[in-house]
């Protein structure tokens, strides 16, 4: 778990596939509503979620300024004495608590609190962009290998072992520097290798194998159930039964995974971009500003506190989060990480 | 029985030769990627150009040189596009830091685990517990290398207690050896305790219903007695599969923001570094370095797994 907190192991009660049905999922939504736990969790991310999406008002409201806009040789007033906004020694200037710079700047004379609420744009996106792909991906996959078996069954299998075998920052970098450079053309889709979809694609398809593993367990032993072969009995083609049938049963695993995934995929890309792999300059995300915040730490420590109390405070309310839906819907599923 | 061993190691070659194909291919797809241009270095004429390419058989078909590049491999003669230095020396010298890093981080993280696991579980939902999990959703959710950067900080620029990162060998001192590990392992460990006392700690609250503990509890044995030589014993299952996938990724250079961090040194390091180059040839040796003891620790355990749950065998 360490880099990110996301490595090798998944642990799911594979052996009770969870009952699915109108009941359990109010009971669970009732015992989520009571967690103070969850719903504060759920707060906190809100309001992030909300600060984030409101950039460009602040940006252009507030601190008068884009996040990409240099101001390294300006001087603004701070009570009442003019400072320059990265000083002649190359140090920027720490929080001003005022509109202007108000958690100070970085090292280009950027705004911090406007680079920090865009990053979070940029983190978020990719955070929830990675965890669709990785649901809609680990999710078919999984469904597939474990309802079909055979054939279908070993070539899923053995692609998801190979990507499950690399840990989870080696790939990552890996297919980081191969994509940044080159960019994807797949068919008719390019994506140019500076695009936020690289990472995000990334990040995603490293996460598959985390939840198509477990989903495909469960589904082996939802096969032999009884109401399988009652739909089969009736008739109903494998496709049929998949939606009707398997669906709705692993539906609970794969919510449950869906705020651990987000939270994952924003550590990741703050690991990668530490590296150079992940959000390219000078497009601000959290992992960028930590990255070059941890450079700076010993002159200005505001330019790391700042994106790591964002992030932090995302992925723990998400992370919490995760937990209270696991102990609500009584599952127990867990990522970890290298 | 031998049926599945079998067919559990013929389907690891198979993924390790994927991986081996997979790694290769990802480096070659990159348009503008051109392995030749970095020997030859910038400003290199056209008519060196075209030996460099010529010599390292960049202009054979995709499939000639990827089985060079694996009979290099498995001959140990194979160098790095850039500077010509022999891999599987590199590799090596990177090795006594990154299993040094592996091992005494794995020995941090499994008793921490261990003994958080088992406290969480002697009072389930008490206010111990809840903070543990709360502390546990929190370790697992700060990225290691920042961890890592407010140690460092705190401990070795404000503080000067620990060094500024690098690596010594233990045969050259066994103090400054542990004086340059005791913060990398730490690092390392905080998430690894966080998530392993967690899965303890429900293994151990699932375990402790089980037939086999009423018994030994309608036996009269101790707490104690009934915790360490019943339970414990059974519940350590799930964290020690889950180690021994986490350590061989450690092993396989998996740590790679920590020992970047720290600059160990170590092969996590090198695999960082030569990724930066788009060196192909040392890249291509660590994940297959890598993936070779993930994919070996993960057949280790099924086939422990099959040996303990008849069942597995005859599904798989």
């Amino acid at each position: 778990m360490s880099p990110i907190a996301l490595s090798s192991s998944e642990t799911l009660a594979a052996d009770t596939p969870s009952p699915h049905g109108e009941r359990h999922r109010r009971a669970a939504l009732r015992r989520l509503l009571h967690d103070k736990v969850a719903i504060g969790s759920v707060i906190v991310f809100a309001l992030i979620v909300i600060a984030c999406l409101c950039a460009p008002l602040y940006a252009k409201y507030v601190a008068g300024t884009g996040p990409n806009d240099n101001h390294v040789t300006e001087v603004i007033r701070v009570g009442g004495k003019a400072t320059d906004v990265v000083s002649t020694s190359g140090i920027p200037i720490g929080p001003t608590w005022q509109s202007k710079f108000l958690l100070g700047a970085d090292s280009n004379g950027r705004d911090v609190a406007v680079r920090l609420l865009y990053g979070g744009r940029t983190s978020l996106m990719i955070g929830f962009l990675a965890a669709a792909i990785t649901l809609t991906f680990g999710t078919l996959t999984g469904i597939l290998a474990g309802f079909f078996r055979g054939w279908t069954d070993t070539v899923l299998s053995r692609a998801l072992d190979v990507i499950w075998a690399y840990p989870v920052v080696l790939l990552g970098i890996a297919l980081g520097t191969a994509l940044e450079l080159g960019g994807l053309k797949l068919g008719p889709l390019v994506i140019s290798g500076n695009s936020l979809f690289v990472p995000a694609l990334i990040i995603g398809f490293v996460f598959i194998p985390y939840l198509a593993r477990p989903i495909r367990t469960q589904v082996l032993l939802l096969r032999e159930r009884e109401f399988v072969a009652a739909a089969r009995l009736l008739g109903k083609g494998s496709m049929s039964i998949i939606v009707s049938e398997v669906l709705p049963n692993v539906t609970s695993a794969v919510v449950v995974f869906v705020p651990l995934i987000v939270a994952n995929a924003i550590l990741l890309e703050a690991g990668l971009s530490y590296l150079g792999a992940g959000v390219q300059a000078p497009n601000p995300s959290w992992g960028t500003m930590i990255a070059s915040g941890v450079a700076l730490i010993t002159s200005t420590p505001s330019l790391l506190f700042a994106p790591v109390i964002m992030l932090v405070a995302t992925t723990v309310s998400m992370n919490l989060f995760g937990e209270s839906l696991r102990n609500a819907i009584g599952t127990t599923t867990s990522m970890a990480g290298r | 029985m031998a049926r599945y061993i079998a067919r559990r190691l013929v389907s690891s070659l198979v993924v390790l030769f994927l991986v081996s194909v997979f790694t290769f291919l990802i480096f070659q797809v990159i348009p503008n990627g051109n392995p030749a241009l970095r020997i030859a270095g910038r400003g290199a004429s056209p008519a060196t150009l075209v030996a460099v390419v010529k010599e390292w058989g960049f202009n054979q078909p995709l499939y000639v040189q990827y089985a060079d590049m694996m009979k290099k491999i498995f001959t140990g003669s194979v160098v790095s596009y850039s500077g010509n230095i022999n891999v599987l020396g590199q590799l090596r010298a990177g090795l006594p830091a990154t299993v040094s890093l592996a091992v005494g981080a794995s020995v941090i993280w499994l008793s921490g685990a261990i003994v958080i696991g088992v406290i969480s579980s002697r009072r389930i939902g008490g206010t111990v517990d809840r903070l543990m999990g709360v502390l546990a959703s929190v370790s697992i959710s700060v990225p290691v290398y920042v961890i890592g950067a407010v140690a460092l900080y705190f401990l070795a620029y404000k503080v000067s207690i620990f060094p500024n990162g690098g690596y010594v060998p233990i045969s050259q001192s066994f103090f400054g050896w542990l004086d340059h590990m005791i913060l990398p392992w730490l690092c390392l460990s905080v998430g690894f305790i966080g998530l392993y006392s967690r899965v303890l700690r429900s293994s151990i609250i699932e375990t402790e219903g089980e037939d086999f503990v009423r018994t030994a509890k309608a036996k009269g044995l101790t707490k104690r007695r009934i915790l360490v030589h019943h339970v414990l014993r059974t519940s350590m299952i799930p964290i020690i599969s889950l180690w021994g996938l986490d350590f061989a990724g450690v092993i396989g250079g998996g740590a790679i923001l920590i020992e970047t961090l720290f600059n160990l040194q170590g092969v996590g390091q090198y695999a960082a570094e030569s990724i930066g180059l788009l060196d192909i040839p040392p890249i291509m040796v660590i994940v297959m370095y890598g993936t070779f003891f993930v994919v070996l620790l993960t057949t280790a355990v099924d086939i422990l797994h099959a040996f303990a749950e008849p069942r597995v065998r005859l599904q798989a």
